[in-house]
């Protein structure tokens, strides 16, 4: 396999982590566009943590984590009060403002950002993180607080008569795919081996959330599917050249017109 | 220098209410948010430019070539990206993706078209500025305001005076009550698109005259602004847009002259997500939010 195909295939599984990151948030019915936010918080501290204090990557991909998981629960308590469209736009004003934060940041070479990043990020490596990711979603699915965040996702006020602490549920979820985020953020940065604060823009966030849209949010390979699409689908295009985006644009246009509901949309609909 | 600011700030919001009236129109009748909204302003301003470029024109025939262009590019976007996909009652983010589609392929035809780099103006009007007592005023400025006063006044008068418009505050309203009442809620919303579309492309002239930094990219900061603008005023209330621009670019212009000046985006969206967390309903708005 040749090392373009390998990097591509990085980028896929990297495309994967996010998605499936943004993946449970959405399925609490928090749809979220910031997510390049939590992604650029994993990025800088794991890339802090390795390349300055020479620590091994797994190790920095915790702390990115943990650091980016905290913002995710910082960010979750206001969204409680706020949904939909609301929040959606809450998060985009929280991506914007990460991504100034580090354009203005002087320790982190504010727009030239970090560069000289060893390249650690393996295909195995890659591949591992998102299998255990879909392993435990799929795991969590039936668990308690799985149950209680698809309950929430039905109906949050029977939801919560039922007994469901709403509080704790959508804040977990939050904080988990932020979790999700910043370790997608941590391994995209040993790939890319140079990060700045322009990769994390409004335009990441909303790749993140087309990808899962895309996918469709009814089941855990939704991500996945979406992941593949948007990652593969415009290497394959390559033939057409300087148009790709073009096509890939139009290619969006039609998914989400002859299948709104994503790629994978579920055969049983939710009653409107 | 306070007074200066204002006056500074005033003609930035007002390039700003102009998109945010944009996505509040848009909002008001479909509930929905359109990602390439961004766009459409940047290529308003790329049709200007082209206008000036080719036909040298001045800045009165680029607007209107502006206006005209996205108007028809806003009824191509709800034609295709909008229109099918709510023949099949898709879920709420179906449009974002169709979108996020269009903003990429307009993004991309503007960059083969025009060439990705920043570009201005030609400087053929020469600015004249003059100064009243402690302030000073360019042309471009005046003409910048007046422009934008004078569409803000056009659209108030068309949504309350014109059958059209009342056809509009009543899709707004309840889109079943309105086609039950007989009126054509597909050819409402498709006027509706053009409306926001073309004051969009106007605000593209506008901003690309006073910075003259045009480029394919120059949509997507100002799309988010926008959006976070139309959350100032309330969702889908144009009034509310017309103040919140105006505000911001105050807000933002004061926060350059006595903050620091980098941070200047991040203070625009601080006090958004102040006001999304006490306020959700937005300055201006009354009632629940939905």
């Amino acid at each position: 396999m040749g090392s373009y195909w390998e990097s591509v295939l990085i980028f896929l599984g990297i495309n994967t982590v996010l998605a499936l990151s943004l993946y449970l948030p959405i399925s609490a019915g928090q749809l979220s566009l910031g997510h390049g936010g939590f992604m650029a918080i994993g990025a800088y501290v794991t890339v802090i943590c390795t390349t300055w204090l020479g620590w091994p990557l797994p190790a920095g991909l915790a702390v990115g984590g943990l650091v980016a998981a905290l913002a995710g629960a910082l960010v979750g308590f206001p969204a409680l009060r706020i949904r939909g469209i609301y929040l959606i736009i809450l998060t985009m004003g929280f991506g914007e403002i990460v991504r100034i934060f580090f354009l203005n940041f002087e320790p982190t070479g504010q727009a030239s950002g970090i560069g000289g990043i060893k390249h650690l990020t393996t295909l195995p490596l890659v591949t591992l993180v998102a299998a255990l990711m879909l392993a435990c979603l799929m795991r969590f699915r039936g668990s308690r607080i799985g149950r209680a965040l698809r309950a929430v996702q039905e109906d949050e006020v029977a939801a919560e008569a039922m007994g469901v602490n709403l509080t704790r549920v959508k804040v977990t979820a939050f904080a988990l795919g932020a979790l999700g985020a910043g370790l997608g953020g941590g391994l995209y940065a040993h790939h890319a081996l140079f990060i700045d604060p322009a990769q994390f823009g409004f335009f990441r966030s909303a790749e993140i959330f087309l990808i899962v849209v895309l996918g469709g949010v009814g089941s855990y390979w939704g991500p996945v599917v979406g992941a593949a699409v948007v990652t593969l689908l415009p290497e394959l295009l390559r033939f057409v050249q300087e148009w790709r985006m073009t096509v890939f644009g139009t290619l969006l246009v039609l998914c989400a017109v002859l299948r709104p509901a994503g790629l994978l949309s579920p055969r049983r609909r939710a009653a409107a | 220098m306070l007074l200066q600011q204002l006056v500074n700030g005033l003609m930035l919001g007002s390039t700003y209410s102009l998109i945010a009236i944009g996505y509040a129109l848009i909002f008001g009748v479909l509930g929905l948010v359109h990602l390439a909204h961004g766009e459409v302003f940047m290529m308003g301003a790329l049709i200007g430019l082209q206008l000036v470029l080719w036909l040298h024109a001045g800045p009165a025939v680029a607007l209107v070539g502006a206006l005209l262009g996205t108007a028809v590019l806003g009824i191509i976007i709800e034609l295709t990206a909008f229109r099918p996909i709510r023949a099949r009652h898709g879920p709420i983010f179906a449009p974002m993706v169709s979108t996020i589609g269009v903003g990429l392929i307009l993004q991309e035809v503007a960059t083969k078209a025009f060439g990705g780099e920043q570009v201005g103006f030609p400087h053929r009007l020469e600015p004249v500025t003059w100064r009243l007592g402690p302030i000073t005023i360019s042309s471009v400025q005046l003409l910048i305001l007046g422009v934008s006063l004078a569409l803000m006044v056009a659209l108030h008068l068309w949504v309350t005076r014109t059958r059209m418009g009342m056809a509009m505050r009543a899709s707004a309203e309840s889109t079943l009550t309105a086609r039950l009442l007989g009126i054509s809620t597909d050819r409402v919303i498709l006027v509706t698109f053009a409306v926001a579309s073309a004051l969009a492309g106007a605000a593209g002239v506008l901003v690309g005259l006073s910075f003259n930094a045009i480029s394919p990219f120059m949509g997507i900061d100002m799309g988010v602004k926008g959006l976070a603008i139309m959350l100032l005023g309330g969702l889908g209330n144009i009034y509310g847009a017309m103040v919140g621009g105006l505000l911001l670019g105050a807000i933002e212009v004061l926060s350059v002259a006595y903050l620091a000046s980098s941070y200047r985006d991040a203070f625009v969206f601080a006090v958004m997500i102040l006001i999304l967390i006490f306020r959700p309903q937005g300055l201006f708005g009354v009632g629940q939010v939905r």
